[in-house]
């Protein structure tokens, strides 16, 4: 599988993402900095990563999303290349209008940093299908603004549709309807608050992220 | 602060006495120039002689400490210390304090602390890889409290979680020492190469003098002059003297002085700190034996009208200067703007061991770097005597007549398990990225914090550590105690301790009775340092932690802070407090049960008296203590290890069943040195003893033996509540206690 991570400035996840697309994947990914305009042809998947992209000035995700590297990335989505959006990756595609939806400040006000239990509502897509339907797993969220709003037509729509991929399945930031990861319209477009690339391996306390991975590999 | 518009202001006495100086420190300006100062001369002396930059009060004892081992790179003097972890990789790291801003503004205050200690450590080539933090808040219900606890925490957590650099543990203690004057401690851990360690010394005359990082502002000017004297009652007066910091900018300089560092462009580099451009150019120079000379003009300047004196003395965050080898400068500007940071060659370096400054052409600074560094002031201070200070501190003796024989017992631990010393920091950590990085193997709550040194085998632990209140009642003990229980942290997860860093947090030192404490702990880390093979490789001192806005010009507990950092070879060896599974064998290890409850938590909490000597700590026993659990956790003999420390054995075995979810059976009498005395075993505070858990409790009965060491079997695991004599205490019940403390109080229920 090819895959390669952006890098905006302020990322801070995209070598977590890298080591665990390589482990998983056996092969490393390429790392894209934000100023590029294009990107390799042949991608199976982009990555973006969690992190502060731009500091998280004016909105979380907001700045990346109007970055060049950005156009290159819309244009590959629609082509039908899967993105898979972590944490600042998902409000990074919110903001870049491949996702329905924002990721508000969390209901709490504090940032949160834990594992949290989730429900995988949907596994016939590419990023989950080597998961269970309705299977509890345990993945580390960290973030300040997880908290994910849409208006309430969205919402129905996304429920509809088994777009909602991942639902808490406890309280962590007051999401609307427990959302933590949805998936556009076509299937291959991934956002999702919790990072799976922190839970690869026992090492890490748990590994029942690495499934999103291996699931990618198998599509 | 008079703000001088000209930098040729006449120097009145007022404006010598604004600048902290002494007469006698004026006096010695004046022979070091031969002449009067201008103001910004003046400026310049007073930052590079306060007490946070030249450690004036400090020199002569923290010259005390061992600095030495085998494994030790580069000791105390440069940005950080840096110890060798084998495979050509060494560690590097520091503990530095922000206590007096993060009093004035907690948010920013905590927050350029971290900014301020991660720098230290990647100006030396390091990656920053942890970061921790010892923190030490006034009494719970002090009316600015909650505002303090809440700012400090989040600023911590802002700047962290957002450069990326896991903030994976620290220790929390309240007082109302600490009421009017909180101490923010942070230490940051990097890994490097050890072929490519950068140091500060600069060399090569005529070379390019290089700033990089953001702009210069106005923010921050005097803040080493603000950390180096009690606060008045005005401090929230203070607060422009309270730095802001971007983390955002500090990823990118992390980013492009790591890229540039690849290269073998750099000579010599160094982070502004305190006292921003002034310390940086003077160290740089004085290490390097050089002089040097700066454009003021050419300083990037976020304002527009600052003068030399405002440049020099501002403390804006992320900045760092280099020292570039000839012709490097375009490939290294290349990389910062890569990063969208500012890049300015703005002087060269001299043979005149000067520091000449340049505005329009002219001099407005001639300095020579002698008297600004290694020649600055170095006070003799007086101290009571250990006897003297033992009747100033009226800690009176703990008469046993007084302790009740019998309580009870699950109350009393109920009680302490809930107290704000013993209660889950969960509210705290859960609010710092403890995993960013994906190479955090033990996260906050354990004994030491353990990462993944990225791409090996090995792991760094981690652990800060000090109990100001034995330090309080016995500098030397506690300065001891505090060296101990770092050794005693690291050993618990499996590590070989290796070396530490201080931050030494003390009051006024102008006070023979502080002096006493600033001593009395120096000497007592230093032989435990010594014994322990433990050496200093890093370290700040943060004196004047007074308050008068409190009313009465009370002094902080001494707080000697303790970063320790050690090596296990193999990450998957960590060992962890938490019952694993039933039916395992409960084993106290080491030490003497005596009974300790002098400064014991229970006396204080339970009741309600400060009173008795800190317990002693046997170094020859801890070594050897320690020795022996390491090899057993190698081994993999032990199955989970918690070292005994605040609130006794009961308490360390109410943290291993919580961890665990699961409860223990101690159904026989208990085994004690004095047998009867169930609450002087439970609660007593006696030092270098670990709890550990087994499957094999005859082959570690018989280890123990063999090396000479205590071991008693206390029961063992399983079951959902601490079954302890008659008593039975659900986990559920210590559980909601000891979770409940931090929530409630910051949800104002408390």
């Amino acid at each position: 599988m090819k895959s390669a991570v952006i890098v905006f400035p302020g990322s801070n996840c995209d070598r977590d993402l890298a080591v665990c697309l390589r482990d998983v994947t056996g092969t490393a990914p390429q790392m894209i900095w934000h100023r590029e305009t294009e990107l390799p042809h042949d991608l199976d998947l982009i990555g973006i990563p969690g992190g502060f992209s731009y500091g998280d000035y004016l909105r979380s995700g907001a700045c990346a999303a109007r970055s060049p590297v950005m156009q290159a990335v819309v244009k590959a989505a629609a082509r039908g290349v899967k993105v898979l959006g972590i944490c600042n990756g998902f409000q990074v595609l919110t903001e870049a209008g491949l996702l329905p939806g924002a990721l508000m400040r969390n209901a709490g006000i504090n940032f949160v940093c834990r594992p949290v239990k989730l429900r995988v509502e949907n596994n016939q897509n590419a990023f989950t299908a080597r998961y269970a339907a309705g299977e509890e797993v345990r993945i580390s969220v960290a973030h300040h603004d997880g908290n994910y709003s849409a208006d309430e037509a969205t919402l129905d729509r996304l429920e509809g549709e088994g777009r909602v991929v991942f639902r808490y399945a406890e309280a962590v930031n007051g999401s609307a309807r427990d959302i933590a990861g949805i998936i556009n319209n076509a299937g291959n477009v991934l956002g999702l608050m919790p990072h799976p690339e922190r839970a690869a391996h026992l090492g890490q306390g748990a590994d029942d992220g690495r499934r999103v991975f291996e699931s990618l590999l198998g599509a | 602060m008079t703000n001088p518009a000209a930098s040729t202001s006449a120097i009145t006495p007022e404006i010598i006495a604004d600048h902290g100086l002494s007469e006698e420190e004026y006096a010695r300006v004046l022979r070091a120039l031969g002449r009067e100062p201008n103001l910004t001369e003046l400026g310049i002396f007073s930052v590079m002689w306060s007490e946070h930059c030249s450690y004036k009060s400090s020199r002569i004892h923290l010259a005390k400490l061992p600095t030495q081992a085998p494994h030790v790179i580069c000791g105390p003097g440069e940005n950080a210390g840096v110890i060798d972890i084998g495979d050509g990789q060494a560690a590097i790291f520091k503990m530095e304090s922000h206590n007096h801003p993060s009093y004035i503004e907690p948010y920013q205050g905590a927050a350029t602390g971290v900014g301020g200690i991660l720098r230290d450590v990647f100006t030396m080539g390091a990656r920053p890889v942890a970061n921790m933090n010892a923190l030490r808040f006034g009494s719970p219900d002090h009316p600015k409290m909650k505002h303090l606890i809440s700012g400090v925490v989040r600023g911590i957590g802002g700047y962290g979680n957002c450069v990326g650099v896991p903030t994976v543990g620290g220790e929390t203690n309240f007082d109302p020492a600490y009421d009017g004057n909180i101490l923010v401690n942070a230490m940051t851990v990097g890994v490097a190469d050890t072929d490519r360690i950068f140091y500060c010394a600069a060399a090569g005359i005529g070379n390019p003098v290089v700033y990089v990082g953001s702009k210069t502002g106005r923010d921050g000017i005097h803040g080493a002059t603000m950390a180096s004297a009690d606060f008045a009652e005005d401090a929230d007066a203070k607060r422009p003297t309270v730095q802001v910091g971007d983390p955002f900018t500090e990823k990118l300089l992390i980013e492009a002085c790591l890229e540039l560092m690849a290269s073998d462009a750099i000579v010599a580099i160094q982070d502004m700190g305190a006292a921003g451009l002034t310390s940086s150019s003077v160290e740089m120079a004085s290490k390097g034996g050089v002089g040097i000379e700066l454009n003021m003009n050419s300083v990037p300047q976020r304002e527009r009208g600052m003068t030399p004196y405002e440049m020099m003395l501002s403390e804006s965050q992320e900045r760092m200067l280099m020292v570039l080898k000839p012709g490097r400068e375009s490939e290294a500007e290349a990389i910062f703007l890569k990063w969208e940071l500012d890049f300015a060659v703005i002087g060269h370096i001299t043979d005149t061991e000067h520091l000449v400054l340049k505005w329009h052409g002219e001099t407005v600074a001639d300095i020579p770097l002698g008297p600004l560094g290694d020649d600055a002031p170095k006070y003799d201070r007086p101290a009571l005597s250990r006897d003297a200070y033992k009747a100033w501190a009226l800690v009176r003796p703990l008469d046993p007549a007084t302790i009740p024989e019998s309580t009870d017992i699950a109350a009393d631990l109920l009680k302490l398990m809930a107290s704000p010393d013993l209660a889950s920091r969960r509210w705290i950590w859960e609010q710092y990225d403890h995993m960013v990085g994906a190479d955090t193997v033990a996260p906050p709550g354990g004994d030491a914090a353990v990462v993944r040194v990225h791409g090996t085998e090995k792991a760094l632990a981690i652990t800060t550590d000090c109990t100001p209140r034995y330090c309080y009642a016995d500098p030397y003990e506690g300065g001891k105690q505090a060296v101990a229980e770092a050794y005693r942290n690291l050993c618990a997860v499996g590590a070989t301790p290796l070396a530490i860093t201080n931050c030494l947090n003390f009051g006024n030192p102008q006070r023979p009775e502080i002096m006493a404490q600033f001593v009395g702990c120096i000497e007592g880390m230093a032989d435990a340092c010594r014994a322990l093979d433990f050496p200093v490789v890093s370290g700040n001192v943060s004196l004047y932690n007074e308050s008068k806005a409190t009313g009465g010009g009370s002094a902080i507990l001494p707080t000697p802070a303790i970063g320790g950092v050690g090596l296990l070879k193999d990450w998957r060896k960590a060992a962890t407090c938490e019952f694993k599974a039933s039916g395992e064998a409960i084993i106290l290890i080491g030490g003497q049960d005596k009974g300790h409850l002098g400064q014991s938590l229970w006396l204080r909490e339970v009741m309600g008296r400060k009173d008795g000597s800190a317990p002693p700590v046997h170094l020859t026993d801890e070594r050897r203590t320690g020795k022996f659990i390491r090899n057993q956790a190698a081994q993999g003999s032990v199955t989970a290890v918690h070292d005994v420390s605040d609130g006794g054995v009961a308490v360390a075995l109410a943290e291993m069943a919580l961890a665990g979810d699961m409860g223990l059976y101690w159904p026989e009498s208990l085994r004690l040195d004095h047998p009867g005395e169930e609450l002087k075993f439970l609660f007593g505070e006696d030092q270098g003893r670990y709890l550990v858990t087994t499957v094999d409790a005859q082959s570690l009965l018989s280890d123990a033996e063999t090396a000479g060491l205590r071991a008693v079997v206390l029961g063992q695991t399983g079951g959902d509540a601490l079954h302890i004599g008659a008593h039975a205490i659900p986990l559920a019940t210590l559980r909601a206690a000891h979770e409940g403390f931090f929530p409630k109080l910051m949800d104002g229920e408390l």
